[in-house]
């Protein structure tokens, strides 16, 4: 399998990565040697096999619906980047 | 001191011929002095460890000291401790002061044991070799000029140099055992689901689980005592009676069914490792074990899957690292896209953000179904071969990993050369097996060689015991580094 740098150029703004052009072409013939790996997957036969997420195919849990957390804002506010009257700052998104 | 097992050293306190602040100062003397050369850990607070230490101390003089108690053990630093902070191997998270405690971590504090530092490890826990760390590579104890392994590679270290007397780690495909292996101590990866994940930076939530490292069975069988139990904060967490995994210990190993995939033993194993696995699969039968040879048929296939499903779930679960409630956020940017995407480019490593970009990719419209659940049904064949192997055996045992310890940046430019070192662990974990390494040589270059034991699901007091027993007949696991 070949990927195109445009392809890496699709997946980077996907995943959110900045990547400048070198970048780009270094992902690309690593990521193609990884696919390569990958793709010996693709001959098996797994008709009628079902997918496993779990060893012990268990059901989800569910508890109780009652507030189990306590409002931790400061602690949780004073390793942000940036925040205000107690509100995260980001960049402004709406004119 | 240095050498002394958990059991000794828990007597020594409570027979107050020793305080836990005596010893947590003797051990943070001995990292001082060897820790620069090593880079074993990123973190210490020598305050809040000898806080815990006086605690320690009180809590022996009141005389409800439990098996830990007092006992200085390292923590990877995957693993959010309240006021430590916590980085992951990573830029991303190297300014994360964690306001709160993992399940594991919890467990420790509560067994009253010193936690002595955080652990070096490769980033998020993706490498074998430590050299993913933000913080620099970690140096193997027995040649400093090669790698401990990883991704648990700081803490391999530590135990190997007797930086700590015990430690914990991580293991999503082999970051226990391939840094055990790699270091000549032992080390465990218990059951999917027996140590919760709370509070254990995610990897691949579906493969990460926890697990003690120390220098003998015996230990581990202690350190798992305290790790092990359910939590109901973890989704996964199995429901299960405690159990005591040091209890069959003692027990003789006549009639015990070994069984040997021949697929462990084909090409690509070093001859001096498969040597020194022979030896010990030579003194087991001595023991009164009886070989069986099995296959894994599908074993071959656990590196490809292994790459879909990780870096799928990697790139989900690191998605949460934006630069926005805590981390690392870009200096310069325009709009929030571009801080996110620059913070992101700035603060993770090159692997990790290889890995991000396989899952996104795997995981993108039009090719779920061809990499994803293809993978994660041959994930399913792959432990069906397990289940028809147990039929025939009671444990599993080969090479934990194809060579002993690399030079450092020898496999640096070739990630795919890098992903084979792990080709004998990952299976156990896609899996959801038990699987643990000990000592049991040494190579060619004279650096340790690990042997495998893989379990049945829940069999690590028979796994632990299996090990106990080995380590009572061979010498292998109280060999130590001359690291002065």
């Amino acid at each position: 399998m070949t990927l195109t740098n445009a392809d890496v150029q699709k997946v980077a703004r996907l995943a959110r990565l900045a990547m400048d052009e070198a970048e780009i072409e270094s992902a690309r013939s690593q990521l193609t040697g990884i696919f390569n790996l990958i793709a010996e997957m693709q001959a098996v036969d797994t008709k009628g096999i079902a997918p496993m997420s779990h060893a012990q195919d268990l059901s989800q849990r569910l508890r109780e619906d009652v507030v189990t957390e306590t409002n931790q804002r400061e602690l949780f506010q004073s390793i942000a980047p940036q925040v205000e009257a107690g509100l995260y700052l980001v960049p402004q998104v709406i004119e | 001191m240095f050498n002394s097992s958990l059991y000794q050293l828990g007597g020594a306190l409570r027979a107050k011929k020793i305080s836990s602040v005596e010893l947590t100062q003797l051990y943070l003397e001995r990292i001082t002095a060897l820790n620069p050369e090593l880079n074993a850990y990123i973190t210490l607070n020598p305050e809040i460890s000898l806080a815990q230490a006086r605690e320690a101390d009180a809590r022996i003089a009141s005389g409800n000291a439990a098996a830990l108690t007092g006992i200085p053990v390292a923590q990877k630093d995957i693993f959010c401790a309240k006021g430590w902070r916590t980085t992951c191997g990573s830029k991303m998270l190297h300014n994360f002061i964690s306001p709160y405690d993992a399940h594991v971590i919890a467990q420790f504090n509560q067994a009253g044991a010193v936690n002595l530092g955080k652990t070096n490890m490769d980033e998020f826990a993706m490498g074998s070799s430590n050299e993913t760390s933000y913080f620099g590579p970690v140096k193997n104890p027995w040649d400093k000029a090669r790698v401990p392994g990883g991704s648990s590679g700081g803490t391999a270290a530590a135990v190997a140099a007797r930086l700590c007397a015990a430690a914990t780690g991580t293991d999503t495909g082999g970051s226990i055992r391939q840094p055990a292996a790699l270091c000549g101590i032992s080390g465990l990866k218990p059951t999917y689901g027996v140590c919760s994940r709370y509070g254990m930076i995610a990897f691949a939530s579906s493969l990460d689980q926890a697990g003690p490292m120390g220098r003998s069975a015996e230990d581990l069988a202690l350190m798992m005592n305290v790790m092990a139990g359910f939590d109901e904060r973890d989704s996964t967490s199995l429901q299960r009676d405690k159990e005591d995994y040091a209890r069959n210990l003692s027990k003789p190993l006549h009639g015990l069914r070994i069984g040997l995939p021949k697929e462990f033993f084909a090409e690509g194993l070093g001859s001096d490792v498969a040597l020194a696995i022979e030896a010990a699969i030579a003194e087991y039968k001595k023991l009164g074990a009886t070989i069986v040879d099995i296959s894994l048929p599908n074993s071959k296939l656990s590196v490809p899957v292994y790459y879909v499903l990780a870096p799928a779930e990697a790139s989900s679960n690191l998605s949460r690292f934006d630069g926005v409630r805590y981390g690392y956020r870009a200096p310069e940017y325009t709009d929030l896209a571009d801080m996110y995407e620059k913070s992101r480019a700035q603060g993770f490593g090159a692997e990790v953000k290889r890995r991000i970009m396989i899952g996104t990719y795997v995981l993108s419209h039009g090719y779920y179904d061809a990499y994803y659940l293809q993978a994660q049904k041959i994930r399913r064949l792959i432990a069906q071969d397990f289940t028809e192997a147990y039929k025939q055996c009671d444990v599993i045992m080969g090479p934990t990993s194809p060579s002993t310890a690399f030079k450092l940046g020898e496999k640096g430019d070739d990630p795919v050369q890098m992903y084979l070192s792990d080709i004998y662990t990952i299976a156990v974990n896609l899996a959801g097996l038990p699987g643990m390494s000990i000592p049991c040589g040494f190579g060619d270059n004279n650096m340790p060689v690990g042997l495998q034991i893989i379990g049945n699901y829940f069999d690590e007091a028979r796994m632990l015991n299996v090990a106990h027993q080995y380590q009572l007949a061979t010498d292998w696991h109280s060999r130590a580094p001359q690291v002065l």
